[in-house]
C-alpha cells in the first residue's frame, strides 16, 4: 500500500522515468517528504532504529562531553586578545646545560626588564601563601594564596572590578599598603558587600582593600601557568581558581618576607623564603606587545639586556632567550590534563565504533527493503533519488541520536561537575558545542548512511521484480 | 563436518563484503581499544597499589601553618605537649612530609663532589626523633640515626646529615656496590648513607620527576624555625579516625593564632584516598568504556546476524529440507561469526599497537605488553559467540518447509 503510494509521488513529481527534474516538485518539498518516508520507515522497524538512535546517542553523548571540556580547556583565557600578551624569559643559572631557560626570571632580571618599561604594559607576577585575617569579621585566620603583580597587571589582562579600582604604579613606587580582593574572597569575609576601605591584617601588617573584583575565572590561570613540560600531563591544577588576595610586588615583598617559594634554585638562598638576592628562580614577567614592530623591537632588547648582562659577567648563556607569546606558551606547557586528552580519544573512538555499528545496521535494513527499492526502480526512481532518500534517513537518524546525544552530553557535563577537578564550577555547554552536538551527529549518520544508501541505490529494478 | 562449512561460509561473506567490512572495522576498533583501555587501567590500579612503606593504619598528621620561624620552638614544644596529650596517641614526632601529602624537599643529587654524575630527581624526608621508628619503615640493613645525629635545619634539609635510602634508590646509584657509607650530593652539602629500607614512596608518587615511587631519601634533622608545624602522630589503628579528630581539635585549641590546614591533617589512609581520587575516577570511566564498547559490538553483531537469518530464511529452509540438521545450520552462523571476528582481530592488533604507540608519546607510557593481544582477541571470541547464539539459534529452528513456501 504504503509502497505503491511512495512510487507514485515520486514518479510524478522528482524523478520522471527519464530521471529529469520535473519543477512543479520544489526541492524542499521532495525532502520534505523523504523526511516523511524515513520517519515511517523508522517507524516500521522499531527495535532497529532504536537500536541505531541509541548508538548515535551515546556516541554522541560520550564525545560532546569531552570534547566541550577540551574545548572549554583549550580556549583562550583573554577572549582573543592573547596574541598581544608575550611572556619573556632569560636564563640567569650560570651552570644550565638546559636546552629551554627556566620556566620563570630571577628577581634581578625580572627587575631589570620590568623597569625598562619597553613594552606597552607590563606586569611582574609572584606568589606566596599568606596567612590573612579579616579584624572586622570574627573568622578565624586562614593561609590562601596571594598574588603579587604591578598595576598594569589590571588593564593589561582586563581584570573585571567591581567595587573602588586598582592600584596605581605611584603605589607600586610607595610600597602602598594597598590590596584587591577576588569577588570570592569578599564574598566569604564580607557578605558580598562593598568592602572597600576595609583593612585586612596579611601576616603582620595591615593593608587597605582598595578594590574587589567581580567574579573573574581564566581558563587556564594563564598568568601563573609554568612547569607544564615537567608534570607529565596532570596539569589540572592550571585551571584553579585566581587567588583571593591581589597587593603590590614592592608591598608583598615586605610583609610575606620570608615565604616566597622558588620555582627552582642552582644554590641555597642565604635567607630561607627571601630570594631578592638569591640564585633562584621565582619572578615570572608579563609584557603586551601591539604589533610585530613592538614584538621584533622587544625581542631586541631583550637580547640586548642579557648581551650586557653577559658583559657584566652576571649571566652566562646569552643566547638562551625566548618571547613566546601567550598561546604559544600555554601550548609550551601542555595545559589540557593528560587525561582530559585520553578521555576525548577514546570517547570518539567509541563514537568510531558506533557509527560502524550504524553503517552494518542501517545496510541491513536498507537491504530488507531491496524489494520496494527495485519496485521504486521499476517506476522510474533514479538511482539518486535512492540514494538521496536513503541518506535522509541516515540523517534523521542522526538528528533523533543527536538529541538524545544532546541530553547525554548535558547528563556527562553534570557528571563531570561532581568530579573533585579544579575546572569542574566552570564546565558548560555554550552555544558552539550546542551546534556540534548536532552537527557532529547529523555528520556521523550520514557518513554512517552514505555506504548503505550507496548500496541500496545498486538494487536493480528487474531483479527485484522477478523476486517479488 | 565444520571444516566443511567454511567454503560456503567465505562464499556468502564475500556475497556481503560491505557488512562484514564494516562489522570486522567494529570489532577491530573495539579490540585496540579494548586492549590499550585494559592496559591503562592497570597501570592506574598498579600505581593505586603502591607500597607506601608505612604503618598507612596506624598514621595521621597535623600540619600547622602561618606561624613566625622566631615562634617555632615554642609552638612546636606546645603542639607536640598538647598532641601527645590526645588518649590514645602512642607518639609524636616532627616531619617534614608524610606519604601521599604535601610534597615537600625534592631535588637533583649527584654521585659525585663534581657534579658529574647526576643520580636523579628525588624527594627527602625531613623526619625528626622518632619519626622513622614511628613510621613504621623497615631497615634492611645499616642502622637508624643515632639521638646525637639529629641536627638543625639550615636550607630545606640539615648540612652533611647521615641518610637512610631505599632499596631501589641503592640499587639505582651502585647498582653492584654495598651502599652504605656511600655519599650523595645536592642542595649544596652533601650526605652519607647510613641505612637501606625496603620501601617508602615519594609523597605523590607519579605526579613528579622521580623515575620510580620508591625514590626517596630520609634525612634525620632536629625541629626548629625552618622545620616545624607538621606533625606525625601514631595511634591504634582502630582508635584512629576519634584519634585524629580529637587532635584536630585539640591543635585549634593549642595554636589559635597558627593556621590548621584541614585538607592536610588526615589520617594517611585519608591522604591516600584522596590522592588516588583522580585515577579511581579515570578507571572506573576506563571501564564504563569497555563496557559500553563490549555491548554496542554485541548489539552490532546481533543486528546483523538477525537480518542475515532473515535474508536467507528461504537458503535455510531449502539445506535443511535437502538433509542439513539444525546443528549444521547453527555451526554455519558461528563459524561465519568466528570468521568476521578472526578478521576484525587480525586487523585490531595491529591498530592496537598504533594506539599505544600514540599513548606512549602522550604519557610516557611503557609498550603494550604482547599478552594483552590474545586475551583481547579471546575476550572479542567469547564476545561474538555469545552475541551470534540467539540469531544462529532463530536460523537453526527454521523449518525446512519454509523452502517450499514463497516470500
Amino acid at each position: 500500500m504504503l509502497v505503491a503510494q511512495e512510487d507514485e509521488a515520486a514518479g510524478q513529481g522528482w524523478c520522471g522515468p527519464s530521471g529529469r527534474y520535473v519543477p512543479h516538485w520544489g526541492y524542499t518539498r521532495m525532502i520534505g517528504y523523504y523526511i516523511d518516508l524515513a520517519l515511517h520507515s523508522l517507524r516500521r522497524s522499531k527495535v532497529l532504529t532504536v537500536l541505531m538512535i541509541l548508538a548515535i546517542a551515546v556516541g554522541i553523548g560520550a564525545s560532546m562531553t569531552t570534547l566541550t571540556i577540551m574545548h572549554l580547556l583549550s580556549g583562550d583565557p583573554l577572549r582573543g586578545r592573547s596574541g598581544q600578551i608575550f611572556y619573556p624569559q632569560v636564563e640567569p643559572d650560570p651552570g644550565s646545560k638546559a636546552r629551554e631557560p627556566h620556566d620563570v626570571m630571577d628577581y634581578q632580571s625580572a627587575m631589570d626588564l620590568w623597569s625598562a618599561h619597553r613594552a606597552d604594559r607590563q606586569a611582574l607576577v609572584i606568589n606566596s601563601r599568606v596567612k590573612l585575617l579579616a579584624p572586622d569579621t570574627r573568622l578565624p585566620p586562614l593561609m590562601l594564596s596571594m598574588l603579587s603583580t604591578t598595576s598594569d597587571f589590571f588593564t593589561m589582562f582586563e581584570v573585571p572590578i567591581r567595587f573602588g579600582r586598582s592600584w596605581t604604579a605611584e603605589d607600586d613606587a610607595a610600597h602602598a599598603r594597598v590590596a584587591v580582593i577576588s569577588a570570592n574572597l569578599n564574598d566569604r569575609l564580607f557578605g558580598g558587600q562593598n568592602s572597600v576601605g576595609l583593612t585586612l591584617r596579611l601576616k603582620d601588617s595591615d593593608v587597605r582593600i582598595v578594590g574587589v573584583l567581580a567574579p573573574w575565572r581564566p581558563s587556564p590561570l594563564f598568568y601563573d601557568v609554568r612547569g607544564g613540560r615537567f608534570s607529565g600531563g596532570d596539569t589540572a591544577s592550571f585551571y584553579d581558581k585566581p587567588e583571593g588576595v591581589i597587593t603590590p610586588f614592592t608591598t608583598a615583598l615586605e610583609i610575606n618576607d620570608g615565604n616566597f617559594q622558588p620555582f627552582t634554585c642552582w644554590s641555597n638562598p642565604v635567607t630561607p623564603g627571601h630570594l631578592q638576592n638569591a640564585s633562584c628562580v621565582w619572578v615570572a614577567l608579563w609584557v603586551q606587545l601591539g604589533d610585530a614592530t613592538r614584538v621584533a623591537s622587544y625581542r631586541r632588547f631583550l637580547d640586548g639586556y642579557v648581551a650586557q648582562q653577559q658583559s657584566l659577567g652576571r649571566i652566562t648563556r646569552a643566547d638562551n632567550t625566548r618571547l613566546r607569546s601567550l598561546p604559544e606558551w600555554l601550548d609550551f606547557n601542555g595545559v589540557v590534563p593528560g587525561d582530559v586528552k585520553l578521555q576525548t580519544s577514546l570517547a570518539f573512538a567509541f563514537l568510531a565504533i558506533c557509527v560502524c555499528n550504524v553503517v552494518g545496521l542501517l545496510l541491513a535494513k536498507f537491504l530488507r527493503r531491496s524489494g520496494e527499492i527495485g519496485l521504486r526502480r521499476a517506476l522510474g526512481a533514479t538511482r539518486r533519488a535512492v540514494f538521496i532518500q536513503c541518506l535522509v534517513e541516515a540523517g534523521v537518524i542522526g538528528g533523533l541520536g543527536g538529541l538524545g546525544g544532546l541530553f547525554l552530553t548535558l547528563f556527562g557535563l553534570w557528571l563531570v561537575r561532581q568530579q573533585p577537578v579544579p575546572y569542574a564550577d566552570f564546565v558548560h555547554l555554550d552555544v558552539s558545542m550546542f551546534l556540534a552536538t548536532f552537527l557532529i551527529s547529523i555528520g556521523a549518520s550520514l557518513l554512517a548512511g552514505l555506504l548503505p544508501a550507496a548500496r541500496a541505490s545498486l538494487v536493480e529494478p528487474a531483479l527485484q521484480l522477478k523476486v517479488l | 563436518m565444520a571444516d566443511l562449512q567454511i567454503q560456503p561460509v567465505l562464499a556468502a561473506l564475500r556475497k556481503h563484503r560491505i557488512a562484514t567490512i564494516v562489522i570486522a572495522l567494529e570489532i577491530a576498533l573495539a579490540c585496540a581499544v579494548l586492549c590499550n583501555a585494559c592496559f591503562l587501567i592497570a597501570g592506574r590500579v598498579q600505581a593505586m597499589h603502591v607500597q607506601s612503606g608505612v604503618d598507612e593504619q596506624a598514621l595521621g598528621t597535623i600540619k600547622l601553618e602561618g606561624f613566625d620561624p622566631e615562634q617555632a620552638n615554642d609552638l612546636d614544644a606546645r603542639v607536640m605537649a598538647g598532641l601527645r596529650a590526645v588518649a590514645g596517641v602512642q607518639s609524636v614526632s616532627a616531619v617534614g612530609a608524610v606519604p601521599f601529602g604535601e610534597a615537600s624537599v625534592i631535588a637533583g643529587v649527584h654521585l659525585d663532589a663534581a657534579g658529574q654524575q647526576f643520580g636523579g630527581v628525588v624527594d627527602f624526608y625531613v623526619t625528626g626523633p622518632g619519626a622513622a621508628n614511628a613510621m613504621g619503615i623497615r631497615l634492611l640493613s645499616g642502622r637508624m640515626p643515632a639521638p646525637d645525629e639529629y641536627m638543625s635545619v639550615t636550607q630545606f634539609v640539615p648540612k652533611e646529615a647521615p641518610v637512610l635510602i631505599t632499596q631501589v634508590l641503592a640499587k639505582h646509584f651502585w647498582p653492584d656496590e654495598n651502599p652504605l657509607g656511600k655519599t650523595i650530593w645536592s642542595m649544596d652539602t652533601h650526605f652519607r648513607v647510613i641505612g637501606v629500607v625496603d620501601h617508602l614512596t615519594v609523597p605523590q608518587p607519579g605526579s613528579g620527576e622521580e623515575k620510580d615511587a620508591d625514590w626517596s631519601i630520609v634525612v634525620p634533622a632536629m625541629p626548629g624555625p625552618q622545620f616545624a608545624g607538621k606533625y606525625l602522630l601514631r595511634a591504634n589503628p582502630d582508635d584512629l579516625p576519634r584519634v585524629m579528630r580529637d587532635a584536630r581539635t585539640a591543635a585549634l585549641k593549642i595554636a589559635p593564632d597558627a593556621v590548621l590546614d584541614l585538607d592536610q591533617s588526615r589520617t594517611i589512609g585519608e591522604l591516600r584516598e584522596k590522592f588516588f581520587l583522580n585515577d579511581r575516577v579515570m578507571t572506573g570511566l576506563l571501564i564504563a568504556v569497555i563496557v559500553a564498547l563490549l555491548g554496542t559490538t554485541a548489539l552490532g553483531i546481533v543486528g546483523l546476524a538477525s537480518f542475515w537469518v532473515a535474508q536467507r530464511r528461504r537458503q535455510i529452509g531449502v539445506r535443511r529440507a535437502l538433509g542439513a540438521t539444525r546443528k549444521d545450520v547453527l555451526r554455519y552462523f558461528q563459524i561465519e561469526n568466528f570468521l568476521i571476528v578472526t578478521i576484525g582481530i587480525v586487523l585490531g592488533m595491529a591498530l592496537a599497537y598504533g594506539i599505544n604507540l600514540a599513548l606512549m608519546n602522550i604519557y610516557e607510557l611503557p609498550r603494550l605488553p604482547a599478552w594483552y593481544l590474545p586475551i583481547g582477541a579471546m575476550a572479542l571470541w567469547v564476545l561474538g559467540q555469545l552475541a551470534v547464539l540467539a540469531p544462529a539459534m532463530r536460523a537453526a529452528a527454521v523449518p525446512p518447509v519454509v523452502a517450499m513456501r514463497s516470500s
